[in-house]
């Protein structure tokens, strides 16, 4: 739902920015680093990176970080003192620059931290985000938001969406939510009426390549299908897809002794990984390489959307960008699509 | 104070009983009287148990829901927290998150006869129901145990399986893998599914509960079958690795379920219906 | 590459090898691994200089090993990345050949290993100027300047494991980071797991490395491990004499030798 519309010069953006830190909020945005571009805390918007088409990393890390601490505690001579996660240690963060894809990704990790019980510290973490999201003029080969319910222009996830109209151009601003409209309250001078009705026109063209729902249809049927086994042959079992996707939440527990105190930790892990099942018996209900993919697909595409109404990916491409071996995720599931069962 | 799920409740320890080599019981009490009055679960339920600076490790309850005022759990020593927790004395305290998962569903089986099939460290899910229903004995009818493990010393619950045996209103058959027995051992010799094959118990109104590892679920099944049992009257629970408890994190996923949630009971039916992913 | 196609179609089409592991063409201009098991396949393969993965790390992956007999196109850190495989008993020499690949572009087949061996050793491991430069500026630094370059580079990291699952070397069915009794190394991404997980790596590779930067090329991050593994190579090199790896012989780092340098222990 939009709220308001208003544009916002190209050299008002820093002034924004600058108002933001003002507002004592700390600002996670695009850095580039050895020839990266991730989410990193800045507090000098000249620092930010403009030109990339998507960051290596995605932004989940503000609402569900590598590692968090879920528990401290203590060993003393009258037992254990255990004291729970403090929501009071949570910063309101903004999240300066993103894509939409990721703006949508942060919704569908809420569906996983939210169905059944509720997890009070991604909630508490999502409820401290403002998503300031920036439309794509751009895409690559990698990208297929459009085949997964989004697009280049896509509103949904952000609290204000930024769409450039045209190189050098203004920006139109869309506020959807009440801490997007807490951003224009804050920075009114920066805001002029709009006058603008179509941003469609500057935005990136990103062909729909899939229909998934079609996909889902077909998935039911292909479990036993070799097509899992001759995809992930050149996979090599890291987990660099699963951590740079907005969606993966797969997660471990870990306790971090430091002698007689210290801490648990939620922690990433994957489904590629061969000790993610591994009994310690020895049994692994998923041994190879072939049936940890095939997991990773069916996951977000067949049993998300069952069990969660929601798919678990955004098509922001990145898996396949990071990976070592190229497992291009778009053209495994087109040719997914194609496969026998 | 935040609703943390993570958070577990302090358990002390009450007791412990040496079942077999590496194998133990733990009984807990709630340290906050509070939590324990709100507490409440029913059989095949299970839980998170911790100990600080090892982690947790998921088992299910043992004790039976009808026993108030203290859980059990039973285990055997194989890792890091398992060890750990074995280095626990009678006194110390421990963490423990739960109930989670689903449930025997006992009051559907009201009226019908009983057949429990379990076989070594597996018996601990399983006695959690056998207690249940033995204390609530008038609304069922036949209830026949068959039990086995690969040694006389490897089987569990000891004390209860001679009580068992006493008892005019339990069948209680055990076995052990050949070679496993001892010389005063009069029990039956042989695995377990040979030893359902040649009990032969009806399956007329019967349900059928099988838990123990893998490979005897997987020939224990299709002697079931050739008694006559239906796939909806055959009961097993699974025990993919968990590490959340409440379908988070994605660990236990088999197809469209977690076991977490929507196991760890499962029929007969409804694992045909499963990815063989367990 | 039409040596190469030809002779892939060969070697499937006589069964003499039941899979040609090589390079097709990947997404956005990227080369990756491509498995040749029909004659047909073989049209798939390419080869240029942007042929970067290093393809040893397939041969020990179960399932191309249960393929059967295997031969891969191999440039030349693929072939010594071979022959440390081979030495430590990884590879079979009866079930694999050699589709060898000289700087020059040229297809040069192995009949055996020990052959592909006198070949690799009439060339030696070399850091090239830009990374010698790289580590002359490391070597440079304070311990303190360069106890916090590596902090500023290892804290991103969350650790995929991409670098293990790229180094053909990172063979092991279970890394020491998978194993929790003791807990050698941190599973949570951290500052200090994270160093130690890079330390530990580096260690193990001492004296195994063959500096293909496999492990810098496939880490998401654009972490700059081969600096690290660059001068474990020196080192080895400096501390234990002429490095390369060998087929039959002493492994430089696990063969003990009264008479090895001690003065690195202060």
């Amino acid at each position: 739902m939009i709220i308001d519309k208003w544009l916002i010069s190209k050299d008002s953006l820093e002034k924004l920015f600058n108002v933001l830190k003002k507002d004592s909020k700390k600002i996670y945005a695009p850095v580039g680093r050895n020839g990266k571009i991730s989410f990193r805390e800045t507090d000098r918007f000249g620092e930010i990176d403009t030109g990339y088409i998507q960051t290596a990393q995605s932004s989940k890390e503000v609402v569900f970080p590598r590692t968090e601490k879920i528990l401290d505690y203590n060993k003393n001579k009258d037992g254990v003192s255990v004291k729970g996660f403090d929501p009071g240690s949570i910063p309101e963060v903004v999240l300066w620059g993103v894509r939409p894809c990721d703006a949508m990704g942060i919704w569908k990790l809420s569906a996983i931290f939210n169905w059944d019980f509720k997890d009070e510290i991604f909630n508490t973490r999502l409820s401290r985000v403002t998503v300031v999201g920036f439309s794509c003029a751009r895409a690559d080969e990698y990208c297929f938001c459009t085949s997964a319910g989004g697009g280049p222009g896509n509103t949904e996830g952000s609290d204000i969406l930024l769409t450039q109209l045209g190189e050098n151009g203004d920006y139109l601003a869309e506020i959807l939510t009440e801490k997007g409209s807490a951003i224009v309250t804050i920075a009114s001078e920066l805001f002029r009426e709009n006058t603008v009705l179509n941003k469609e026109q500057f935005l990136a063209d990103v062909p729909v390549r899939f229909d998934r729902e079609e996909l889902r249809v077909k998935l039911e049927k292909i479990f036993e299908s070799g097509c899992w086994t001759k995809q992930s042959l050149r996979c090599l079992g890291c987990g660099a897809c699963a951590y740079v996707c907005p969606t993966c939440a797969c997660f471990d527990i870990q306790d971090e002794a430091h002698g007689g105190s210290g801490m648990r930790v939620r922690c990433w892990d994957s489904c590629g990984f061969s000790l993610f099942t591994l009994h310690t018996s020895g049994h692994n209900p998923r041994e190879v390489q072939s049936q940890r993919w095939r997991q990773r697909i069916m996951h977000k595409f067949s049993y998300m959307p069952d069990r969660l109404s929601v798919y678990g990916c955004t098509g922001c491409g990145r898996c396949s960008r990071a990976c070592p071996a190229d497992m291009n995720m778009l053209e495994h599931l087109i040719s997914i699509q194609e496969a026998e069962a | 104070m935040t609703d943390n799920i993570y958070m577990p409740f302090p358990m002390k320890i009450e007791k412990v009983i040496f079942e077999a080599p590496g194998v133990k019981t733990f009984r807990l009490k709630f340290m906050n009287e509070d939590d324990g009055n709100k507490f409440n679960f029913k059989a095949g339920q299970f839980g998170e148990y911790s100990v600080y600076g090892a982690g947790e490790s998921t088992f299910c309850i043992a004790s039976s829901p009808t026993r108030k005022g203290y859980i059990e759990c039973t285990f055997r020593q194989t890792g890091k927290v398992t060890n750990a927790l074995s280095d626990c004395e009678e006194g110390s305290v421990i963490g423990f998150r739960g109930p989670y998962g689903n449930i025997f569903p006992i009051d559907e089986w009201k009226d019908r006869n009983l057949l429990f099939i379990a076989g070594g460290i597996a018996l601990p899910p399983m006695r959690c129901v056998i207690w249940n229903v033995l204390d609530l004995r008038e609304n069922f009818r036949d209830v026949t145990i068959i039990y086995g493990a690969r040694s006389v010393k490897d089987l569990v619950y000891k004390h209860e399986l001679e009580e068992w045996k006493e008892r005019r209103d339990i069948q209680l058959i055990t076995t052990v893998d050949p070679g496993g027995e001892s010389p005063d051992w009069k029990g039956e010799i042989g695995f377990v599914p040979t030893i359902v094959e040649k009990i032969a118990p009806s399956s007329k109104d019967t349900i059928a509960i099988v838990c123990g590892p893998p490979v005897m679920i997987k020939y224990t099944f299709p002697v079931l079958a050739r008694l006559g049992f239906a796939d909806d009257d055959i009961y097993t629970t699974l025990e993919n690795r968990m590490k959340c408890g409440f379908g988070k994190c994605g660990r236990c996923n088999v197809g469209k379920y977690y076991v977490c949630k929507d196991g760890p009971v499962f029929t007969l039916a409804q694992l045909k219906d499963l990815p063989d992913e367990y | 590459m039409d040596d190469l196609r030809k002779r892939a179609r060969e070697l499937l089409e006589i069964r003499a090898v039941n899979v040609v592991i090589g390079y097709e063409q990947g997404t956005s201009g990227r080369k990756r691994a491509f498995f040749a098991e029909k004659p047909e396949d073989a049209e798939k393969l390419v080869f240029d200089s942007t042929c970067i993965q290093n393809l040893a790390s397939y041969v020990t992956k179960r399932e191309i090993r249960d393929k059967g007999k295997i031969a891969i196109t191999a440039t030349l850190p693929v072939m010594r990345s071979i022959i440390q495989l081979a030495s430590e008993h990884q590879v079979d020499d009866n079930n694999l050949l050699v589709l060898g690949i000289t700087s020059e572009s040229r297809l040069i087949e192995f009949s055996n290993l020990a052959e592909m061996e006198t070949f690799v050793h009439q060339y030696q491991i070399e850091i090239d100027a830009r990374h010698r430069e790289k580590l002359e500026k490391l070597e440079k630094m304070t311990p303190a300047e360069r106890w916090k370059f590596w902090i500023d580079e290892l804290t991103p990291c969350f650790k995929c494991y991409a670098c293990r699952a790229a180094c053909p070397m990172c063979y092991c069915q279970r890394c020491t980071v998978d194993f929790n009794q003791p807990q050698w190394i941190p599973v949570p991404s951290h500052q200090l797991g994270n160093l130690e997980w890079h330390i530990m790596r580096a260690v193990h590779l001492a004296g195994r490395c063959v500096d293909c930067d496999a492990c810098y090329n496939a880490c998401p991050l654009g972490i700059p491990l081969n600096l690290l593994t660059k001068k474990m190579v020196e080192d080895a090199k400096s501390h234990f004499g002429g490095y390369q790896p060998v087929l039959n012989g002493e492994h430089l780092m696990s063969t003990y030798k009264p008479d090895d340098k001690d003065n690195f222990i202060e």
